[in-house]
């Protein structure tokens, strides 16, 4: 049930962002949420897309390395306290979390975080049972054909 | 298996007979060389040296060094010993470390190197059957002129596709059959990547053999060329001043490169002092060309550190055999007061499972030597997490730690974003100014 998020490999170069973007904007990639991890030297670029595949293979042909990651998404509400909710989940069930990053659709209260652990399933099943809505390829689609 | 030799009688000469003519063309070429050449003239007078005092190859140490400074000197006419209207060509070094050696060629200097490389392209197995693509590049570079003349004498097919354009290269290769590949060791390991990604197999490769050389190479380089294209690879040595490729080539044995020394004399000698080294022993390599008309060297200091041995070999071949070069005098970086080879880095890599696509960056800043080495990563070892890549990076820098005995900064990058220029990848930019 896991969301596919498209990894991009960065050099620290001026530009190199925007030459990715620019690449799937001609496209009609549409992105719906973005999350850079930085060291001094390189960074990694984790999008979500409502096409990823053709993403992934564009962005290939240009010469950047990339891979596709399955990782977690959650609905939650747009309201204090909910992410520290959700959250409170992975901890009692002792999951680690690689890393989390959150986006919102415009026309919908909600918010939505992606959350990248070691063990998929677990995350998933934890969060179900504590009722909350994991999301799927398909909702990431709509959500980006509604905005 | 059947030996197959080019010139037979040269090739196995035994050594007492090969010295007596070597010896017999070295007086010649000293004598022809003070005749016409002033500048080496100049430095025989200063040593106080006449031709009449080189007998044979026993008074060879007698005569005084050239090196790549004193080319630049006579650059361009300044080492001519034909007139001009005898020379039917020229060829020429890159010019990266400074300024260009320009070399020149009678026809029968094109015939003798022409020999040499044809010597190769038969110890690689080749026939008037086979198919030898030549991608080194063509022009001023000896790659491409070297082995396409050899690939000629032969009487292979031969198909003269310089270097670069990748997709051309592999359509050539496997539309008509390509036995033999001609290039660089790193241009082969392009090569060879760019069909595997294209999903060939090695047995889906008509390649047999490849003649590889004009850059250092590891032996683990030579393993994974000679696995992904399903072939034997062969090494090949030479340098435009002495002639181009084909100074000395491998056998099947592939345990060092014959050298043809009824053209090319070689010696070991110790790079501080100058003094000729024993048989055995590692020092830098000179050359002295023993029947070259238009441009002959006499003893020439190649800056390439190697060992020669005379241990029979199992081809039949006689010659001379040199090692692998085991780094250059001037490529050698010195970091931290550490003395760091290239090669040395390449042989970390493909232990460490990577390819040995690198580049070394050395600068310096407050008065302390920074060195980096930037490594390809291979596509499967990316991930989504930073650090597992800095891990990765650090793991790397330790091993080289460990052979190197200084700590560099590993940056993993791209796939295929290092510089490859001319099929020759820059593997050092040294930033460094200390003059």
């Amino acid at each position: 049930m896991a969301i596919k998020q498209l990894t991009v490999f960065v050099e620290n170069k001026q530009g190199a962002v925007g030459s990715i973007t620019e690449t799937l904007s001609k496209k009609n990639i549409n992105l719906r949420a973005l999350s850079i991890a930085e060291t001094q030297d390189f960074g990694i670029l984790r999008l979500i897309v409502d096409d990823v595949e053709t993403a992934g293979k564009l962005l290939s042909e240009e010469g950047f390395l990339t891979k596709i990651t399955e990782v977690v998404g959650v609905k939650i509400g747009d309201a204090p306290g909910k992410l520290a909710g959700a959250l409170k989940v992975l901890g009692e069930n002792k999951i680690n979390m690689e890393y989390l990053y959150a986006f919102m659709a415009r026309t919908e209260k909600h918010a939505y975080v992606v959350i990248r652990v070691e063990d998929n399933n677990k995350a998933e099943t934890a969060l179900e049972s504590a009722g909350y809505h994991i999301i799927t390829d398909a909702d990431i689609a709509k959500l980006c054909a509604n905005s | 298996m059947a030996q197959n030799y080019y010139q037979k009688e040269i090739e196995t000469m035994s050594a007492e007979e090969m010295r007596k003519l070597q010896s017999e063309k070295l007086v010649k070429q000293v004598k022809h060389v003070y005749e016409n050449v002033a500048y080496y003239r100049n430095l025989m007078d200063e040593k106080g040296v006449k031709p009449e005092d080189i007998k044979g190859i026993e008074d060879l140490h007698k005569l005084p060094f050239l090196t790549k400074a004193d080319l630049r000197d006579a650059y361009p006419y300044g080492l001519l010993a034909k007139p001009l209207s005898d020379c039917v060509r020229i060829q020429s070094t890159s010019g990266t470390t400074g300024r260009r050696v320009v070399a020149f060629y009678t026809q029968n200097d094109i015939d003798l190197w022409e020999d040499c490389c044809a010597r190769a392209v038969v110890a690689a197995g080749g026939t008037n059957e086979d198919v030898c693509q030549v991608a080194y590049g063509y022009g001023l570079f000896t790659g491409g002129a070297g082995l396409n003349g050899g690939s000629h004498k032969v009487g292979c097919l031969t198909l003269p596709m310089s270097s670069g354009n990748t997709e051309r290269q592999i359509q050539f290769m496997m539309d008509l059959n390509a036995t033999i590949l001609c290039c660089t060791p790193s241009y082969a390991a392009y090569i060879g990547e760019t069909l595997k990604e294209q999903g060939y197999k090695p047995e889906d490769i008509p390649l047999k053999a490849g003649i590889f050389g004009a850059e250092p190479w590891t032996e683990e380089m030579r393993h994974g060329i000679e696995e992904v294209l399903g072939i034997k690879a062969y090494d090949i040595y030479g340098l435009t001043e002495t002639t181009g490729p084909g100074v000395a080539f491998e056998c099947s044995e592939q345990t060092g490169m014959h050298i043809n020394e009824d053209h090319f004399y070689a010696e070991i000698i110790d790079p501080d002092t100058g003094e000729v080294l024993p048989e055995g022993s590692k020092g830098e390599l000179v050359f002295t060309s023993l029947d070259k008309e238009a441009f002959p060297l006499l003893r020439y200091r190649t800056r390439d550190i190697c060992v020669l041995t005379r241990e029979k070999c199992s081809c039949g071949r006689t010659l001379v055999k040199m090692a692998k070069p085991m780094g250059r005098t001037d490529d050698m970086l010195i970091i931290r007061g550490v003395n760091v080879f290239p090669s040395q880095i390449e042989t970390v890599l493909l232990n460490e499972g990577y390819q040995p696509n690198y580049q070394i960056v050395v600068d310096r800043v407050k008065n302390t030597d920074t060195f980096e080495v930037n490594v390809e990563m291979l596509p499967e070892q990316f991930t989504d997490k930073v650090g597992d890549i800095l891990a990765m990076e650090k793991s790397l820098a330790n091993a080289m730690k460990t052979m190197l005995g200084i700590n560099p900064s590993v940056h993993l990058v791209a796939p295929k974003s290092i510089t490859r220029s001319e099929g020759k990848a820059v593997r050092v930019i040294d930033k460094r100014k200390l003059v």
